[in-house]
């Protein structure tokens, strides 16, 4: 069992240095966290596990959805950052593909870690998934501790309010929530405002079934024109903007941070409005 | 007030414990000492300082310099050692986790037990009391942080009712802590012990041929080496110390690794199928694993122990691979 592992990880990790192209494994292998004689970081993140199981997603990032990404070097190479991107989709393959473009379109290389909803890890498999890919819940003391450490973190504020949002929509901002912004004036962190375009046509959804959703204990059920939230072939453009700085206090009153992240969102919009204006069309 | 009391114990604590310049207490009572920890305990601190053993059961090889009462922590008798002894400090191991004993025979043991013996160090004038509580106070959940502060509310009862007693004991202990200024009382809550004397449930679970696992789900552990508990034991006994201490190991991994360390072959049951099956074998005795246990092995329960690092100056001695392989050797 363990060494037909070890040899599908083998080869799923030629897979990733195919598909990434010339010069691949060399950037990979700048990626040099912290790792125990187990190969796992504190937090459970593993690059050589990493590196084989991102090759379905590059797979989609190359050949599916054929991303293209503007503006990488936007993301800092170093030192603590926090990414702050739209959400959509029904599933969440705009994380991943922000997260594949920083392994492999940047040089050197960025381990993103998402932070995840707290139902993440009560679903088998994705919570291992998601955790030897460095991703962890969502909660302020990780983002803290994470930041603190000089790490990249991506979030969005939308939540599965803007995941799950119904297609008619699209590329509406959905309301952000404040913690993030907490998290940046705490630790002097930089926000990088990240415009996803593509997304929010892959899966469109007709219809919430709520009370299947409450059943099953997920955030919503949706019902898309494809009938099951498998994504279509859409082009992806990923915008990174330039990274803002904000100055002041992470205990400010709601209405000050509101403020501040406004700005953010303004940023946002701004890459999306870009986005939808240079496409040339949904599909390629 | 603390480095007056530190020079008042440093003269007479003895010979320096391995662990470098530690003044000990000239006399530590130790509850529950007749289990796998509190003999790994008396080992450690016999040769150091004097040692009085408090355990309704017998303590089998004890070491000659140490006097055992054997009474029951809650009988009056117990008070008796402490009018005949000047005790300094005590280290309460006296708590009972039994699945299969009824929950208010074990409850009135833990509980009213604690309170019993903390109301003796009052009377008597110990000035240090070290309760050891667990990691597993948190609870494992779906939702905890990565490394969970000592400020986090307990909520391991929510999930899994056994570990009510060991809550319970560890806030009595917090509220002592404030009801008691002139005392020092300090809480440990190390991570899942592990050891070649030590009979716990991660232990017993880490020496199954086949242990059960829940298909899909691989959360980190954090495992302490039995000898290194009672080494962080030793060190809350400084003056100065007080207050809560998560105690962490050398480290923490993903349970697999664990299991694969150990060549172990797992048994993975999907997580629907897991609680009821493990209900019913441990119902038809088939099993030792306590149902409550599922969430251990399925969700993250791991610390910070910064703490401890930072005021006791706390350091593990055994690496992650011998505190792993610690299960196997016979103790």
């Amino acid at each position: 069992m363990a060494e037909l592992g070890k040899t599908l990880l083998e080869r799923l990790k030629s897979w990733t240095f195919e598909l990434g192209g010339p010069g691949t494994q060399a950037r990979l292998e700048k990626l040099t966290p912290p790792r125990n004689e187990y190969g796992v970081d504190p937090y459970g993140f593993d690059v050589d596990f990493t590196t084989g199981a991102i090759a379905p997603l590059l797979w989609l990032y190359r050949k599916y959805f054929r991303v293209q990404a503007h503006g990488i070097d936007n993301v800092p190479a170093e030192g603590p950052a926090l990414l702050v991107a739209n959400h959509s989709g029904q599933l969440p393959f705009d994380a991943a593909m922000i997260e594949v473009a920083l392994l492999i379109d940047r040089d050197p290389p960025r381990a993103v870690r998402a932070l995840v909803d707290t139902w993440v890890p009560t679903l088998p498999f994705v919570s291992t998934f998601m955790a030897r890919c460095g991703q962890v819940v969502g909660t302020p003391e990780n983002c803290r501790r994470l930041l603190a450490a000089g790490e990249c973190m991506l979030v969005f504020p939308e939540g599965t309010r803007g995941l799950g949002k119904p297609f008619k929509e699209r590329y509406r901002l959905q309301e952000f929530g404040l913690g993030f912004m907490r998290m940046a004036l705490e630790n002097d962190t930089p926000v990088v405002p990240v415009g996803v375009v593509g997304a929010e046509e892959q899966a469109p959804q007709l219809l919430d079934l709520k009370p299947l959703a409450r059943l099953l204990g997920f955030p919503y059920f949706p019902v898309t024109a494809t009938g099951l939230p498998f994504p279509l072939p859409t082009r992806y453009h990923l915008y990174f903007g330039e990274p803002i700085h904000f100055t002041g206090s992470a205990d400010d009153e709601d209405t000050v941070l509101e403020e501040k992240v406004a700005r953010v969102k303004v940023a946002v919009s701004g890459l999306l409005a870009r986005g939808l204006e240079e496409r040339q069309h949904v599909f390629w | 007030m603390s480095s007056g009391e530190r020079t008042a114990v440093a003269p007479g604590a003895g010979a320096a414990p391995r662990d470098g310049p530690v003044p000990l207490p000239r006399s530590v009572a130790v509850t529950g000492i007749s289990g796998n920890l509190g003999k790994a305990l008396a080992k450690l601190l016999h040769t150091e300082t004097r040692i009085f053993g408090i355990d309704r059961r017998p303590f089998r090889e004890k070491p000659k310099d140490i006097e055992h009462h054997q009474v029951d922590v809650r009988k009056k008798r117990v008070e008796d050692l402490f009018r005949r002894h000047r005790i300094e400090a005590l280290i309460h191991l006296g708590i009972m986790h039994d699945p299969r004993m009824p929950a208010s025979e074990t409850h009135s043991f833990n509980v009213v037990g604690t309170q019993k013996i903390l109301d003796i160090c009052v009377r008597h004038d110990v000035k240090k009391v070290v309760v050891l509580s667990s990691a597993n106070v948190y609870g494992p959940m779906p939702g905890n942080s990565n490394f969970l502060p000592e400020e986090t509310p307990l909520m391991a009862a929510a999930r899994f009712s056994d570990v009510r007693d060991l809550i319970e004991v560890d806030m009595y202990a917090q509220s002592f802590n404030w009801q008691h200024p002139a005392m020092e009382t300090v809480i440990l809550r190390p991570v899942n012990i592990v050891g070649p004397t030590v009979r716990n449930a991660p232990s017993n679970y880490l020496r199954l041929e086949r242990p059960i696992t829940v298909l899909g789900f691989d959360p980190m552990v954090q495992l302490i080496h039995e000898v290194d508990v009672c080494r962080a034991l030793a060190l809350a006994l400084r003056p100065g110390i007080r207050g809560i201490y998560n105690i962490t190991g050398p480290g923490q991994l993903p349970l697999s690794a664990v299991l694969a360390e150990l060549g172990r072959k797992p048994v993975p049951i999907p997580h629907f199928l897991v609680r009821p099956l493990v209900e019913k074998l441990f119902e038809a005795r088939l099993s030792s694993f306590p149902p409550g246990e599922i969430d251990h092995i399925q969700y993250l329960c791991a610390v910070d122990g910064s703490r401890a690092v930072r005021d006791l100056g706390w350091a593990p001695r055994y690496s992650l691979r011998e505190t792993i392989r610690s299960v196997l050797g016979s103790g």
